[in-house]
């Protein structure tokens, strides 16, 4: 079983968002998408001061088995990248929701339509 | 847990990456016993393994083994192997172990090519194998052997074996250190395993398994070499014997006719040149031509991507891997990457 914080918001790709009190929303992946990935040996982020469209590739996450895209869950400027990543990736392994964050972004818009702990639940339960 | 060979096999015990240090560094331990067992028995093994195998077993001495090469006809190989010459008083002259995914193919060649030898195939499934690997595997797994074999084993130079009844012990392995693969029956295999766990030896799965190998330049079967390619064009020349050139081995005449035609392609090494992660059936970009990564993976020893790639034969140097639509620059060279703990290239 993985676990899904319930104050945290979710997509269906496996990310997850934190909104902060500054209005920037921090993203990682998921404690699932991390057990299915397995130990993560290099992690590739956006440079700070990038823009992103939602829905486009940002970083790459490659594990002992794969490399895997992770796209921008909404729309916004990339205000701050986990640099600590670049020596230690596996902390997106050991701490998936604390210092494995994968980057800080400062949304163009409202933030809609993300999925609650609940519902990604569901999208984790119907995936078996 | 992953499919393999037939088998459901544990890919890590917790961390792939902890796994690959400990056997570098200390002592791992490995379940291998989906590998399959074929003890050789009968007047004509000695003949019938120098017409089956490229390299020869008359080579020898009682308690040493050879690695090598089954070729079909054209050469390419039907499976790697570990022939051993047992020591006086086994209960058959020699022992093969050869792959699990190949087994049930590599008995039914075996056996068409037995046709009119004296010989008796024996598949030793009753044996739990399992390889103790790295620096302290010896010193740590000895008290855990049958305390007949413990000397011997203890003495046995690399590529040779020592046995006393059920128990066999090999110093060899696929992991590029120091270290003992070990056939025991099944109950006494299953205590070893857990006596070796109680004295800090790492279990470990195939992930590790497949990292330690890569980095020792070690082929792994179906994908660095297969039927369809020869010993010639997957860095195994070193295993064909040439010598006595009257020894007509399967395979031998293809492998004479493509040896006068000189090779067009060779398996090198490859260091990527910066971050990320080389995949086998990426395409290799060389001034002499392209080739194809036949397996690719992070190198945990040297904190970089490393791959063995079938090349032209004249590519060396600098060159470029396609990963996921980006030319990414990297070097070949001749493996290994790294043995006995020690990273040997730049």
């Amino acid at each position: 079983m993985s676990a899904v914080p319930g104050e945290l918001k979710y997509t269906r790709d496996h990310e997850w968002l934190r909104q902060e009190s500054d209005g920037t929303v921090v993203v990682g992946i998921t404690d699932h998408a991390q057990q299915q990935l397995g130990e993560l040996v290099f992690v590739e982020l956006p440079e700070a001061g990038a823009t992103l469209a939602a829905g486009q590739g940002c970083a790459v996450v490659e594990s002992v088995k794969a490399a895997s895209d992770v796209y921008a869950p909404l729309a916004g400027t990339v205000v701050a990248v986990n640099d600590a990543l670049e020596q230690e990736p596996g902390l997106v392994n050991s701490s998936p929701y604390g210092d494995g964050w994968l980057l800080r972004i400062a949304p163009a818009t409202a933030v809609a339509g993300l999925l609650d702990a609940a519902a990604y639940q569901q999208v984790l339960a119907a995936e078996g | 847990m992953v499919p393999f060979g037939g088998w459901d096999m544990p890919l890590h015990y917790g961390s792939q990456l902890e796994e690959h240090h400990r056997v570098r560094r200390d002592a791992g331990i490995f379940d291998v016993s989906h590998m399959l067992v074929v003890d050789v028995a009968g007047a004509d093994a000695t003949a019938w393994l120098r017409r089956l195998l490229a390299n020869d077993v008359a080579r020898l001495v009682p308690g040493q083994a050879l690695y090598s090469c089954m070729l079909n006809e054209e050469g390419g190989v039907i499976d790697d192997l570990i022939a051993y010459r047992r020591v006086a008083g086994a209960a058959t002259p020699f022992r093969v172990v050869v792959n699990a995914g190949t087994s049930d193919k590599d008995l039914a060649w075996m056996s068409a090519a037995a046709a009119g030898f004296d010989l008796a195939l024996q598949p030793r499934r009753d044996l739990v194998m399992l390889a103790v690997q790295g620096p302290r595997a010896c010193e740590r797994a000895a008290p855990l052997l049958p305390e007949s074999l413990r000397a011997a084993a203890l003495a046995l130079e690399p590529f040779h074996a020592a046995e006393a009844g059920d128990a066999f012990v090999g110093r060899t392995g696929y992991t590029g250190e120091d270290g003992w693969e070990v056939l025991l029956p099944a109950a006494a295999g299953l205590a070893f395993w857990d006596a070796a766990l109680a004295v800090g030896i790492a279990p470990c799965g195939l992930g590790a398994r497949d990292t330690l190998r890569l980095e020792a330049g070690m082929n792994l079967y179906g994908q660095d070499m297969d039927e369809a390619t020869s010993p010639l064009v997957s860095g195994l020349a070193w295993t064909v014997a040439w010598e006595p050139a009257g020894r007509a081995f399967i395979g031998r005449g293809a492998l004479e006719r493509e040896r006068a035609a000189g090779p067009a392609q060779r398996l090198a090494g490859l260091v990527l040149g910066e971050r990320g992660v080389m995949r086998r059936g990426q395409r290799v970009v060389t001034a002499a031509g392209d080739g194809l990564v036949t397996s690719g993976g992070f190198s945990p020893t040297m904190n970089c991507s490393i791959a063995l790639a079938r090349v032209p034969v004249a590519a060396a140097g600098a060159c470029e891997v396609e990963i996921r639509g980006a030319l990414r620059p990297a070097r070949l060279l001749r493996p290994p990457f790294v043995r006995h703990g020690r990273v040997l290239v730049s």
